[in-house]
């Protein structure tokens, strides 16, 4: 399980967030939503150790992030994967090296045992072995998203974590990546935390979702109990009401 | 006026902070050249970006330089009847002066600019964040290799610019204006002692690192998007320009 206590962190003096208490349980999927800019990444980047907390801590199975350091660090990195925003493809490989990444500078597995990994992800991403020597910028964004699935998923992660992983895919990409992220679950069952403005598409893959505005977690629950909120600017931002309640 | 002084204090101050940042960043960047995992892969890559690749423009520049170098100091030289010291004169100011220092400035508009706007672009797009998540150390994995490849390379890319040079300076000054062949090749042997060339190699060095820790350092902590990325890539060329004139001036100052 993943819990977060009274997590605050101001940039310049803006505070982006301001006392976040969160739970994610342990096997579950957890969708934090809100508008662009709320924090959703900046939260995000917490967990996985990228930005660090002007206050408040992160467990992760009962471990304080924050005391983490060195190899105990790189130890924990490795249970995680993460899906970027832009899928973050490193542009100097191609797609099999990307995927491959992972293995090649954290494992001793031989070349054939990666070449039989690869393929399996490349596979269940329904990519076909042709993108294997592409470059990401000879990529479309829903095939540079599944990449990035591929290559975050490598490693078998304990918990994995998506930033808006159907921002700018249409209709029919985005059911794929959603279905793909749902199957993965299935086999694999990880914990997520998947932080998205793209509803109501996200109700469908989330067992848990919260809500971040203006620095705090305002509602969490099912996907139900959001969508049947009480609280009007949980629903002004469910129906996509334009500059609701002064922003 | 006391805007004035304000402005000024707060530019020293960025400036302080700037030199100081850049000097943990290389500190850190070198201290974990020591340490495994080793990636004898990674730094060819880069010596082949950062070196073999500004062969050809050193080249180019190096021969006009050493032609150009020739035709002044052969009129300069014949007003006193020396014109047979002429090789000494090419050659002493390009190991000492031209060759560093010119390669310098061409490797680091060449592959400075290079080296920034690839490490900014990864910053932006969020690809160092990735490596970091993988636990494989960015700074080691991408900043460190490069910085070894301008050490090791600028110093090469130097004496090639000398070798050359000194050829285009016998273009000239030989074959085209008539000094003889020996005098432009014994006037330089007599001339040029160990310590010329000593001062050429720390100077290159010097420069190495400082084009490639300035050229990652701006890249590294780019801010603000594409429009990040190409003010950085400026601030590349302009700073490291700037620092290869001021080091040189302390470097000669020190070798003479
Ligand atoms: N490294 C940083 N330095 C300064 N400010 C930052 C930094 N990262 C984020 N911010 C600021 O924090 C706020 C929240 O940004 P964040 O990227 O988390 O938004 P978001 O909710 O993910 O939006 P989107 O849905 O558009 O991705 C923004 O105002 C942003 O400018
Ligand atoms: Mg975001």
């Amino acid at each position: 399980m993943i819990k977060i206590v009274n997590l605050t962190k101001s940039f310049a003096g803006h505070k982006v967030l301001d006392g976040i208490n969160l739970e994610m349980p342990t096997g579950q999927i957890t969708v934090v939503i809100g508008k662009s800019g709320v924090g959703k990444s900046v939260l995000l980047k917490h967990i996985i150790g990228l930005l660090k907390p002007d206050s408040g801590q992160i467990f992760v199975d009962g471990q304080d992030m924050s005391l983490l350091k060195g190899r105990q660090l790189r130890q924990f990195k490795r249970r995680f994967g993460v899906l970027f925003q832009g899928g973050a493809l490193f542009d100097s490989l191609n797609v099999f090296e990307n995927i491959a990444f992972p293995l090649r500078e954290k494992t001793r597995l031989t070349e054939a045992e990666i070449a039989k990994r690869v393929r399996e992800r490349l596979v269940q991403m329904s990519l076909t072995s042709e993108v294997e020597t592409k470059f990401p910028d000879e990529l479309s964004g829903g095939m540079k998203k599944r990449v990035a699935l591929a290559r975050a998923m490598i490693q078998e992660p304990e918990i994995m974590f998506y930033d808006e992983p159907v921002t700018g895919l249409d209709p029919p990409m985005t059911n794929t990546v959603f279905h793909l992220i749902t199957k993965t679950h299935q086999e694999s069952g990880y914990t997520a935390l998947m932080v998205s403005h793209d509803l109501p598409e996200v109700f469908s893959v989330a067992h848990q979702v919260a809500m971040l505005h203006k620095g705090r977690i305002i509602a969490a629950g099912t996907s139900e109990e959001i969508q049947n909120h009480p609280d009007p600017m949980v629903q002004s931002f469910i129906r996509g009401e334009v500059d609701f309640l002064e922003g | 006026m006391a805007n004035l002084v304000r402005q000024l204090g707060q530019r020293s101050l960025n400036f302080v902070r700037e030199a100081g940042g850049m000097i943990i960043f290389l500190l850190e960047g070198l201290g974990l050249a020591l340490v495994p995992p080793f990636r004898p892969r990674r730094l060819l890559q880069e010596i082949y970006q950062i070196g073999v690749k500004s062969t050809l423009i050193v080249m180019l520049t190096g021969a006009f330089t050493g032609m150009v170098m020739a035709l002044q100091g052969f009129y300069t030289l014949k007003q006193y009847g020396s014109e047979g010291a002429l090789g000494s004169a090419v050659a002493l100011s390009l190991i000492r002066e031209m060759g560093p220092v010119l390669t310098g400035i061409m490797v680091s508009a060449r592959a400075g600019s290079a080296v920034t706007a690839e490490i900014g672009i990864m910053r932006i797009t969020e690809q160092l964040d990735a490596m970091d998540t993988m636990a494989v150390n960015p700074i080691q994995y991408v900043v460190m290799p490069k910085l070894l490849a301008g050490v090791i390379a600028v110093p090469f890319l130097t004496a090639i610019f000398d070798v050359v040079g000194i050829l285009g300076g016998y273009l000239v000054g030989v074959i085209l204006l008539g000094v003889s062949s020996g005098s432009y090749f014994s006037s330089m042997v007599r001339s040029v002692v160990p310590l010329d060339v000593y001062g050429g190699i720390v100077k290159s060095l010097v420069f190495g690192l400082t084009i490639i820790l300035v050229a990652c350092y701006k890249g590294y902590y780019t801010q603000h998007g594409a429009e990040g990325v190409s003010k950085a890539t400026n601030q590349t060329v302009v700073l490291s320009a700037v620092l290869i004139l001021a080091w040189d001036y302390v470097l000669t100052s020190f070798f003479m």
